[in-house]
């Protein structure tokens, strides 16, 4: 585990199935990617160093997080969607209302083409929707949005606007950034429902070809 | 040995294009296949004993749901089958996860006798996908022991 393999990007995959868990593990190895897998959202965000909100009215819980979590690099997150307890879903709201773990991009796969289910995950903030079985072409996908994540630590501000404005003030920096790691019910500041980036996600949902599912009527259900 | 790898190999080929032609395998399984490599040599064998080991404990877990001598919870079979529809559908067990998908209908259709055949007809899929699968395995041991290499299938 050397930290000459500051290239690689580093992915971590929640999936409650065995079978799938070691799939995606393969398909990100063999993407060039390294991985780390977890059987549920909680341990997920336990993995990333963020407690879960029964937790963190605990007085005793301690104020400052595990510095060892602030020096893991997540380039991305993927999950399924249905799991029990947890769901996917919900872990993506959970990264995306965390002040210091929204910019990771997330990924959501599922075995059901639900419509409505894909657009709930999109408009709360999915990169992309991958139906199941996911296959290594599928993986060709998510190397832009790791790419995004890089470009942001290694730039001077943590803006949210697009890569193109980034690319002009990319600077090598010695350290991971001091990223101040708030407990979750701190005043988190609210991105507004459709930032660019969401657009964009948005726009790649109605042009891309697998991962997204063509579907003709779209019943509305919640 | 040569002639014996030869022969072995278009035995394999022919072997695993039954497989799928046959419906055991779908599009899945090769993609399964372009996961291993050097780097993980048993991917395969290792993916697809892990999935009968699933079957195993699911199929348990069904079985177990609908053997209630009072009412049986119709939900907590179909979220084993849920499971296993899942399983099925990565590996490339095309019978197995047919059989879940008209499984499932029954359990939401909550039609016991329909459950009871659908059990009864994955566990004799899963373990005649199993078989197959080893005597595939082991003609891929014995090419190999003979000197010669696994041959790509192409399906098509």
């Amino acid at each position: 585990m050397g930290m000459a393999t500051e290239s690689q990007f580093h992915v971590l995959a929640v999936d409650d199935s065995l079978v799938d868990r070691k799939m995606i593990e393969r398909l990100l190895q063999k993407s060039s990617c390294q991985v780390t897998t977890v059987d549920s959202g909680s341990k997920a965000l336990e993995f990333l160093g963020l407690r879960e909100s029964n937790e963190s009215n605990d007085p005793n819980a301690p104020s400052s997080l595990p510095v060892t979590h602030q020096e893991i690099e997540i380039n991305l997150i993927i999950t399924d969607y249905c799991m029990p307890g947890m769901t996917g879903y919900d872990l993506l709201k959970r990264v995306k209302e965390s002040a210091a773990f929204r910019s990771i991009p997330v990924v959501i796969m599922s075995s059901e083409n639900v419509p409505a289910r894909i657009s709930r995950c999109l408009e709360e903030g999915a990169e992309e929707f991958f139906l199941k079985p996911v296959k290594l072409a599928d993986l060709t996908k998510l190397k832009p949005h790791m790419m995004k994540t890089k470009l942001k630590k290694q730039s001077e501000k943590p803006s949210k606007e697009d890569n193109a404005v980034l690319k002009h003030e990319i600077r090598k920096e010695e350290e991971p950034s001091a990223i101040e790691i708030l407990p979750l019910h701190q005043d988190v500041e609210q991105e507004p429902m459709l930032s660019n980036s969401k657009r964009k996600a948005m726009e790649e949902v109605i042009s891309t070809d697998r991962s997204r599912p063509k579907y003709n009527d779209i019943t509305t259900l919640v | 040995m040569d002639a014996l790898v030869a022969q072995l190999q278009m035995q394999y080929r022919n072997y695993t294009v039954s497989l799928y032609q046959q419906g055991f395998l779908d599009d899945q399984f090769t993609e399964l296949k372009k996961l291993q490599d050097d780097a993980s040599p048993d991917f395969v064998a290792e993916v697809l004993s892990l999935f009968f080991e699933d079957c195993v404990k699911l199929i348990g877990n069904m079985a177990r749901a609908l053997d209630q001598t009072g009412t049986v919870d119709f939900s907590q079979v179909g979220a084993s089958v849920h499971q296993l529809k899942g399983s099925s559908s990565s590996v490339g067990a095309k019978r197995v996860k047919g059989l879940c998908v008209t499984f499932k209908e029954y359990c939401e259709a909550n039609n016991y006798e329909g459950c009871v055949r659908c059990l009864q007809q994955v566990d004799i899929e899963y373990k005649a996908l199993q078989t197959k699968l080893q005597d595939m395995f082991n003609l891929e041991k014995q090419i190999i022991q003979a000197g010669g290499k696994v041959p790509q299938v192409d399906i098509n």
